[in-house]
This record gives C-alpha cells, sequence and structure tokens, in this order.
C-alpha cells in the first residue's frame, strides 16, 4: 500500500498567527507510490511542509490531506528520517530500529508476543541496508553513514504507506551519501511506498524522484515542477550523462531565481 | 595500562594517608592539647576503645540514614518526572520546592519530635526532607531538557506523551538520577545525624553529643570518622550503580574502566 497526499493552498506559521510565516499558499500532490522531491534555497520551509504532512504542526490555512483524509494529527502511515539519525543512545541499534512497533497500533498490543517475528523483521532490513549483523551494537559505535542507515531502517520497520525525508543524506560525506541514494532507490523499488524527500542537493533529487518540486524563499510556496523521466534504476554513472546534467542544471537556475526574488 | 589503573586505585588511599600524617605532625609540633584536638592516634585509640557503642550506634545511623534516603527517592523521582514532564507543574512547584529547601532542617526537627517524639522517626524524616530535593531537580532537569528532535520522532508515529515519557524522557533523564543519589546519599547523612544530636537515644550524632559533653574529645572525632567513612561507602555503591545502568551515557568508556578493574 502506498499513499496520495494533497496540499491545496496551505499556509503554516511558527508562533501562531503574527508569527514567522514558513509557508504561504503552498499547493502539492502526490499520487499512491511516488517519489517526490522538494529542494529551494536553505530557510525556505521545505522542511516546513513535512511537518504539515505528518500533522505534527496544523496548517493556518488551506488543506491537507493524505489518502484524501484532512490530516489532524500524527499519522501512523507515516514514517520519518531527519538530518540527524536521532537514534535513542541507550538502546541497541536494533532495539532502535524496533522503537516504532511499540508505539503504532496494531503491532504495540502485540509486541511481547510476536517479538521474535518483529526482531526478524528488522534483521532483514538491516541486511538490505548493509548492517547485517551489526543490530546488537550501541548506535555510538556506528559510523554516521550507519547511524543513517539505521535511522532509514527505523522509518521503515512499521511498513508505512508514506515515507518523509527530511535531508536525511546532508550530513554525510559524499561517498556515502551516494551510496544510500541506492539503498534508498532499492528500498523503495522493492515495497513502492509513497516518499518525499526533503533535499537540498539537486542531484539527489534527480537521482531519487520522479517528480521535483522547487520552493521559493520563506515564505515558501512551489514555483516550479519538473517530471524526471529518466529511466530506473538510475546509476552513478547515469549522473554524468547529458540528460542528468541538463536536468541539474534546469533546476540549479530555478533555485537561482528563487533566491534572487527575495 | 594496568600500571595506570592500579596507580588510579591506589591515589585516594595516598592522599588520605597524606592527610592524616600532617593532621598527626601538626598536633604534635604545635603541641595541641587533646580536648581541642585530637591526633588521628588518639582518635582511632578512641574507635578501638568504644568499638561496642561505635558498631550500635553506626548501625543505627546507617539505618536511619538509608531509610530515609529510599523514601526521597522514590518520592523524589516521582515528584521529578512529574515536575519536569508538566511546564505547569514545573511554574507551579519550583518557588515553593527552592523556599523548602531552603529552610534549614536543623529547625525542622524540633517540630518532628513534637509530633513523632525522640527516636528513630526524626532522623529518618530529617534523612528524607534533606536529600530528596536534589533527586527532583535533577530528574524534572533531565526530562524538561529533551531535545526536541527525539520527542518529534516519536510524535511522528502519534505516540501518547505517556509513550514518550516512558520511552525517551524517563531513560534520557537516568544519568541526572544516578547522579543525584551521589549528592543525596550524603545529604541523608547529614540530615540523620543532625537529627540525632538534637533528639535522639541513639545513633553517630547521639554518641558524639555524649561525648563532646564529657570532653572525650577522641571519640567525638572517631564519630566523625565513622560517619565519613560510611558516607564514602554510600556513595561507592551509588556510583556502582550508576555505572550498571547508565554506561551509556559515557559511550562505555566507564564500563571499560570497569571491566579492567575485574
Amino acid at each position: 500500500m502506498s499513499a496520495t497526499i494533497n496540499i491545496e493552498g496551505a499556509s503554516l506559521s511558527y508562533g501562531g498567527e503574527g508569527g514567522l510565516l514558513a509557508l504561504a499558499d503552498a499547493s502539492l500532490s502526490v499520487n499512491r507510490g511516488e517519489f517526490v522531491a522538494v529542494v529551494g534555497p536553505s530557510g525556505c520551509g521545505k522542511s516546513s511542509l513535512l511537518k504539515l504532512v505528518s500533522g505534527l504542526y496544523p496548517a493556518l490555512k488551506g488543506s491537507v490531506k493524505v489518502n484524501g483524509e484532512a490530516v489532524t494529527g500524527p499519522l501512523k502511515i507515516v514514517g520519518m528520517a531527519f538530518q540527524n539519525p536521532v537514534m535513542l543512545p541507550w538502546r541497541t541499534t536494533i532495539e532502535n530500529v524496533l522503537l516504532p512497533l511499540e508505539v503504532v497500533e496494531p503491532h504495540r498490543g502485540q509486541f511481547r508476543r510476536r517479538k521474535k517475528e518483529y526482531r526478524g523483521w528488522a534483521e532483514a532490513l538491516l541486511e538490505t541496508v548493509g548492517l547485517a549483523g551489526f543490530g546488537d551494537k550501541n548506535p555510538w559505535e556506528l559510523s554516521g553513514g550507519m547511524q543513517q542507515r539505521a535511522s532509514l531502517c527505523r522509518a521503515l520497520i512499521h511498513k508505512p504507506d508514506l515515507l518523509l525525508l527530511d535531508e536525511p543524506f546532508a550530513a554525510l560525506d559524499a561517498f556515502t551519501r551516494e551510496e544510500l541514494w541506492d539503498v534508498m532507490q532499492a528500498l523503495w523499488q522493492e515495497h513502492k511506498f509513497t516518499v518525499v524527500l526533503v533535499t537540498h542537493d539537486l542531484r539527489e533529487a534527480v537521482y531519487l524522484a520522479d517528480q521535483v518540486h522547487v520552493v521559493s524563499n520563506r515564505p515558501g510556496r512551489i514555483i516550479h515542477t519538473r517530471h524526471v523521466t529518466l529511466a530506473r534504476p538510475r546509476t552513478l554513472e547515469s549522473t554524468y550523462e547529458p540528460d542528468f546534467v541538463a536536468l541539474v542544471q534546469e533546476l540549479r537556475n530555478h533555485i537561482s531565481e528563487a533566491r534572487q526574488a527575495a | 595500562m594496568k600500571k595506570v589503573f592500579s596507580r588510579g586505585v591506589l591515589a585516594p588511599w595516598i592522599a588520605t594517608l597524606i592527610l592524616f600524617a600532617i593532621w598527626e605532625a601538626s598536633v604534635w609540633v604545635f603541641d595541641v592539647e587533646e580536648f581541642i584536638l585530637p591526633s588521628p592516634t588518639a582518635t582511632f585509640g578512641a574507635l578501638i576503645e568504644f568499638w561496642g557503642p561505635i558498631w550500635f550506634n553506626a548501625f543505627q545511623t546507617l539505618f536511619t540514614t538509608v531509610t530515609g534516603f529510599l523514601i526521597a527517592i522514590v518520592f523524589g523521582f516521582v515528584l521529578g518526572v512529574a515536575v519536569g514532564a508538566s511546564a505547569l507543574l514545573y511554574q507551579a512547584l519550583y518557588p515553593l520546592l527552592i523556599g523548602f529547601n531552603s529552610i534549614p532542617k536543623v529547625a525542622v526537627v524540633p517540630i518532628l519530635v513534637l509530633w513523632f517524639g525522640i527516636g528513630t522517626v526524626p532522623a529518618i524524616i530529617t534523612a528524607f526532607l534533606i536529600s530528596f530535593f536534589p533527586i527532583v531537580v535533577n530528574v524534572a532537569t533531565g526530562i524538561a531538557t529533551l531535545e526536541p528532535e527525539l520527542k518529534e520522532v516519536l510524535r511522528s508515529l502519534g505516540a501518547r506523551r505517556l509513550d514518550i515519557l516512558r520511552k525517551v524522557g524517563i531513560p534520557r533523564a537516568m544519568p541526572y538520577f544516578f547522579a543525584s543519589l551521589k549528592i543525596a546519599i550524603t545529604l541523608a547523612f547529614v540530615g540523620s545525624v543532625i537529627a540525632e544530636t538534637v533528639a535522639a537515644n541513639s545513633g553517630i550524632g547521639h554518641l558524639m553529643l555524649q561525648a563532646s559533653s564529657s570532653f572525650r574529645v577522641p571519640l567525638v572525632f572517631a564519630g566523625l570518622l565513622v560517619i565519613a567513612f560510611l558516607g564514602i561507602m554510600m556513595y561507592a555503591i551509588a556510583a556502582v550503580i550508576e555505572r550498571r545502568f547508565t554506561g551509556w551515557a559515557t559511550r562505555g568508556a566507564a564500563g571499560n574502566e570497569y571491566a579492567t578493574g575485574g
């Protein structure tokens, strides 16, 4: 299963009405199973878009719908990963991955009974991201890239229909980041959940997404949408081909406009 | 490695011996009368001579201290969690707690004697009253300073406030809690000995009061040594428990040291 998203004319401000306006009249729709990237200058309200969709913050104006229903609070069909892996240091890596199952229905009620099975899920996920055998390590014994892999597993363990990624690869070195693009692409092709990826890395956006939305300077609104029709699975070699480079170039120009508009 | 470690173990003993040596030499050089400042040898002499009553009274003090301390742990932890988890309770109770903690506990003992009579109960209550405050403050701080990201990981899954407290808040506050136990246990000794000197029929404080009124000053000092020794022992126990349960907070460093020690 995967989810659809419809945002219409949504505004979001921190500190209520009259506060800092992060999003103004933003509209965005995402189809079932689509991989969408949102790019824009820093501080433009990209992350606020995710907060709206996840239900962590309510919209000031406009409507936010997931699967056709208005979002009024956090959704259990959502998995999230952030720039910071945010592992709980007192839990082992696998216990961190299992955390959502302890919280989300219907798993929380069955957690004790099905713990063995759930650990199996976690181990399988850890294996697909290249962390087989690291489950019993403490998260602070892992490198930043490994922690981010584990954090992806945590976002996916409860089989969410919708994955929200808030610059999850931004703090990693270039090689690890590109490695994780492939991990992400493989996970998505296997499970076909809907993904919204917020990033400021245009190559990353083009590499992973079906559609790239460009957000203007604060207060953010979507000023440009670009379909990416490159064949899948995309490879690192393909990022040096003219089609790919031209797309990145085009998006780059839109970002420049967005920055100058301010 | 081994040599460094054994030096670390020897250091406190050597420092203590040096202190006693300076003390002994000063008494000898300046020819101080025994009823003003007895030498360490005289003090240890008294310790051996009055071993029976010292042992009996030390046990009484240890009992009242530990009982008061245990009550303080339970009460302090529960109140700390409540105050840390609720901003409203924090604001409501903090001034009260500060005010209460500012009251010299020696002024409270006569009231306790009025209520409970002379004996064990006022000593237990005084130990409790003086030692719960650091526990409350530390636990509350540990919970109130929770990183917003840790909270959002759980909130995005639709976790309830109680879930967040149980899965993240309390585990994260544990290092603060154990740190406060080390302060609280030494304060608990102060509390019970204060109460014993004012109103009790037994305990080290009572013994010291008796001894000083009959000018057996070496015995008074022997009492001080016994209290100091008990305090160090209880502190050490608290420290071992702390390392056991919150090794993650020091990223395993303390655990390693512990392992080489064994």
